[in-house]
């Protein structure tokens, strides 16, 4: 039976009330406590740099050059916080209501709350360490509005949000390095955990540098390593965003939650080749000014994907705003989920617009009329023409989002200023996660989840601005309070024995794995295979699932990592620089976790938010969600085989929120 | 296009390294210079040889992680980009390219085109941050209104990706542009100021001892900076050394 350890009391009361009664680690105790936190992006970063700032002993692993370096810092948009600070009826329950209701009703309502709460001192914290937030002309912070809520309490620093939030996490993390506090282990792999007498107290790292395999102890340990997405191959992760260090803990006795729960971000770059390496994202700030459309004739669809017709000649009314139709309450704003359905909704039906079919029009030409005409009354002019207009509106829009709109030309030769630009769904970011009770606690005691890396806050949708929020939560006020209960029952242990039975045997296996890879002789490079798991994951597992697709799936995967294994080509050597053995052990993980999501994906027989099973939809094409018999997270037991994984469920008790059917329209 | 590439290959720091010379074939406009990396990289393992190394990682122009010299050019010929957002319509059919690490003394080679730039986190650890600890109780986000034209001036210099162009591009390989641009940031803002002269003693004195050359005022650096990091931050660096140096912490 899991227990999520949920406080008692009222909601709102829960969080302040269980960091009353918590057991506390004296100043001095806390000297005597190692601590090992992997990844360095916003949840581990500003977890190992808060642990360390309370006195206890920090390693802290990452496997790029540097910490400042983690996917965190290519988040885009803002981080929500209920500061209420516009004035427009914002609070810590609508923050909680908003989320809740986002995820589709499969989230835990005190983890969300809880959440919600520690929102805004996030915000004070980071404008304390300096982190430039774009401003008003009055001084004071500014705020956006984002997908999915009808406030604005988007934190932000133009297209460059998360960079700003991770590189002030990483200078309160470089400061505990200078003060020797934290010890910083830059290109270097989590390769395992190691548990002692069923607690975990360490971990097998390889310096990715020298091929050397090291053994680390620590009285727990915390995984901040990110979401799965890349099991996709194609996804907005970063090539290195890998899931090895949640599936080891996986198969060492940690429950994965979710997995199928997967969030496809509507506005990309829709892919151009099949050497394609990976999609960007524009940033969802994007539909805050930029309407979606496709062309209302299938014979304008065809003309322009022949490249005989351009979106600027297509007239008005023969244009099909079909967010704005389909959802007028919120428009281009509703969920990512709903948004990205929508768009494949529109392209199945034949409307897309670039060659392959799969592409939608995003389009800044209204906006850039607003906008242009507001500037106009602002400085004054009286009956300004159309170009002028025009010119005052692409001035404002440069202002806004000038970073996101270079990206796009660089990418795709456009100039979105002048012509819509195209976008098409894909892989974003993974809801689910290890499963982690309300200390963020995996199943196996001392083992910690933060970040992308567990899957609590989120259900089975993300909103935007979201992530951010929940990383530096985690990171900075709930994991530095929930790892001191747990610790206090260490202060007598002194120093974990990095010699250990348990430690050696672990560390042989990695050996193993290493010693097979290189030794294999095949013929197939590693990309081989990740590409074509991608495709199978994302024909069967992605924006819609059905039954005949994940049970098919499952045995493609099956049958594809026995291949892997079987022909797989790792060049070099197990010691020096070798991405591509970094690589192999990557894709031997995703291989078995793309397995349990279609297996999760096909067990769960409702649709809800990113997960979309075609046999479950309202007569509108909306998802329908079976709360009889669904209202629980679904979390996975390894058993020897992904699809043997056993399934427990944590049930889902929503005592302050009813549950209603999502609606945006 | 069909391109000859000349690649800069090096096993470890102490290896001499030599340019090692690859045809590749099927290279189409839209490919980012990374994916031709892939493709040839692809080509050299099936052909049973090493793949060539180098640093890669968001492929969005934000981590810092890639740095490649391409054709004698800090992230090759384009401006404001790196390396991931270079793509091959920069380049025309027959092409020659040469392919280089970053080169300077500070940043050792790892293997082939991978640079250590672990000099750079030592510099901000040297005082590249406001020390305020995790608490949740400091003032409201909003106690210390702060004027949009230094917010935004501040945010501009903190946009740095930490990548090393500036560096790479330096005939004295230099790191005042990097340093100048941390210093900067909290020097435009009110939080920054209590530890202002400390932070640029400091990381000054840090960036002197990692090996980095003296800044000549070429201005390169700038030019070749992928984010458009402003050469004002070293004026401004070099005001507040010089006036910490005679004012003293």
């Amino acid at each position: 039976m899991l227990d999520s350890k949920i406080p008692g009391g009222p909601l709102a009361d829960k969080w302040t009330q269980y960091k009353n009664n918590i057991r506390l680690v004296n100043p001095a105790n806390k000297r005597l406590i190692d601590v090992i936190v992997v990844g360095t992006g916003l949840a581990g970063s500003s977890a190992a740099a808060s642990l360390a700032e309370m006195g206890y002993n920090v390693k802290a692993f990452c496997f790029q050059d540097s910490p400042r370096r983690a996917h965190s810092i290519a988040a885009q948009g803002g981080i929500n916080a209920a500061k209420n600070y516009q004035n427009d009826g914002d609070s810590v329950h609508r923050l909680f209501y908003d989320t809740i209701k986002g995820g589709d009703y499969r989230s835990r309502e005190a983890n969300v709350h809880r959440l919600a709460e520690v929102s805004t001192s996030i915000i004070d914290q980071c404008v304390a360490q300096g982190v430039p937030f774009a401003r008003e002309y009055g001084g004071l912070l500014d705020n956006r509005s984002f997908g999915g809520v009808q406030v604005s309490r988007t934190f932000y620093a133009k297209g460059q949000t998360g960079q700003q939030l991770l590189l002030g996490a990483y200078s309160a993390l470089s400061r505990q390095i200078s003060k020797g506090k934290v010890k910083m282990y830059n290109r270097h792999e989590m390769m395992d955990v190691v548990l002692v007498n069923g607690k975990a107290r360490g971990i097998i790292a390889r310096n990715l540098v020298t091929g050397e395999i090291q053994r680390h102890s620590a009285h727990a340990v915390v995984l901040a390593t990110g979401g799965y997405g890349n099991v996709f191959f194609l996804s907005t992760n970063a090539m290195g965003s890998n899931v090895s260090a949640a599936w080891k803990a996986h198969r060492k006795g940690a429950f994965m939650a979710n997995p199928c729960f997967t969030q496809i971000h509507p506005t990309c770059i829709p892919v151009s080749g099949h050497y394609q390496s990976k999609l960007t994202l524009m940033s969802e700030s994007l539909r805050n000014d930029g309407r979606i459309w496709v062309p209302k004739k299938k014979e304008d669809a065809e003309a322009v994907r022949k490249g005989a017709l351009k979106p600027t000649q297509i007239a008005e009314e023969d244009r099909d705003y079909y967010l704005e139709r389909r959802y007028p309450a919120f428009g281009n704003l509703v969920p990512r989920d709903v948004a990205s359905r929508a768009a494949k909704e529109r392209c199945d039906a034949g409307f897309g617009v670039n060659e392959t079919g799969e592409a939608v029009y995003l389009d800044y030409a209204s906006a850039i009329e607003r906008y242009g005409k507001t500037e106009a009354n602002v400085r004054g002019l009286e009956n300004p023409n159309a170009e002028e207009i025009r010119r005052l509106g692409k001035e404002v829009v440069k202002a806004k989002y000038g970073n996101l709109f270079d990206m796009y030309r660089q990418i795709t030769d456009d100039n979105p200023y002048e012509t819509p630009m195209k976008i098409y769904p894909a892989v974003h970011y993974t809801m689910g996660g290890l499963w982690v009770d309300y200390n963020l606690m995996t199943t196996v005691p001392g083992l910690y989840a933060a970040g992308e890396a567990n899957f609590s806050d989120h259900g089975a949708n993300r909103l935007g601005a979201s992530a951010l929020m929940q990383g530096l939560a985690d990171g900075y006020f709930v994991l530095p309070y929930t790892i001191g209960d747990y610790l206090a029952e260490d202060i007598r242990t002194g120093a974990i024995a990095n010699d250990s039975a348990e430690f050696m045997e672990a560390e042989q296996a990695v050996r193993e794995q290493l010693n097979r890879f290189v030794s294999n002789n095949g013929t197939v490079p590693v990309d081989d295979f990740h590409r074509r798991l991608g495709r199978i994951m994302w024909d069967n597992c992605g924006m819609a699932r059905n039954k005949e697709g994940l049970t098919q799936a499952i045995a493609d995967i099956a049958s594809l990592r026995e291949e892997f294994y079987a022909k797989v080509r790792v060049p070099g050597t197990t010691t020096g620089f070798n991405p591509e053995l970094d690589k192999a052990g990557r894709v031997a993980d995703f291989l078995e976790l793309g397995e349990l999501m279609c297996k999760d994906a096909l067990e769960r027989e409702e649709s809800c938010g990113g997960h979309f099973r075609e046999e479950y939809q309202t007569e509108e094409g909306e998802a329908l969600r079976r709360d009889d018999e669904f209202t629980f997270v679904s979390a996975w037991e390894h058993q020897g085989n992904p699809s043997q994984a056993k399934l427990h469920q944590e049930e889902l008790v929503y005592d302050n929120i009813e549950l209603k059917q999502r609606s945006y329209k | 296009m069909n391109l000859t590439l000349k690649v800069w290959r090096q096993n470890g720091p102490q290896d001499k390294g030599k340019l090692e010379t690859h045809q590749l074939t099927g290279v189409t406009g839209d490919m980012s210079f990374l994916e031709m990396m892939d493709v040839l990289n692809d080509q050299i393992i099936r052909d049973g040889g090493d793949p060539i190394a180098f640093d890669h990682d968001c492929r969005e122009g934000i981590c810092g992680m890639c740095s490649m010299f391409i054709n004698g050019e800090a992230h090759g010929p384009g401006r404001g980009v790196t390396t991931c957002q270079l793509h091959m319509r920069s380049f025309k059919d027959g092409d020659t390219i040469t392919i280089e690490p970053w080169r300077a003394s500070a940043f050792p080679v790892v293997k082939d085109l991978a640079v250590d730039r672990g000099a750079f986190d030592r510099i901000i650890q040297a005082g590249g941050y406001v020390s305020v600890n995790t608490s949740g109780e400091t003032l409201d986000a909003n106690a210390i209104p702060i004027p949009k034209a230094d917010a935004d001036e501040a945010f501009n210099a903190a946009t740095c990706i930490g990548c090393g162009a500036c560096v790479a591009t330096c005939k004295n390989a230099s790191a005042m542009l990097f340093v100048s641009a941390k210093v900067s940031q909290f020097a435009l803002l009110p939080q920054g100021q209590p530890e202002r002269k400390r932070r640029v003693l400091r990381m000054v004195e840090q960036m002197d001892k990692e090996g980095f050359g003296n800044c000549t005022n070429t201005g390169a650096c700038a030019v070749e900076c992928p984010k458009g990091i402003d050469l004002t931050n070293i004026a401004r660096m070099n005001r507040d050394f010089l006036n910490a140096s005679l004012t003293g912490e």
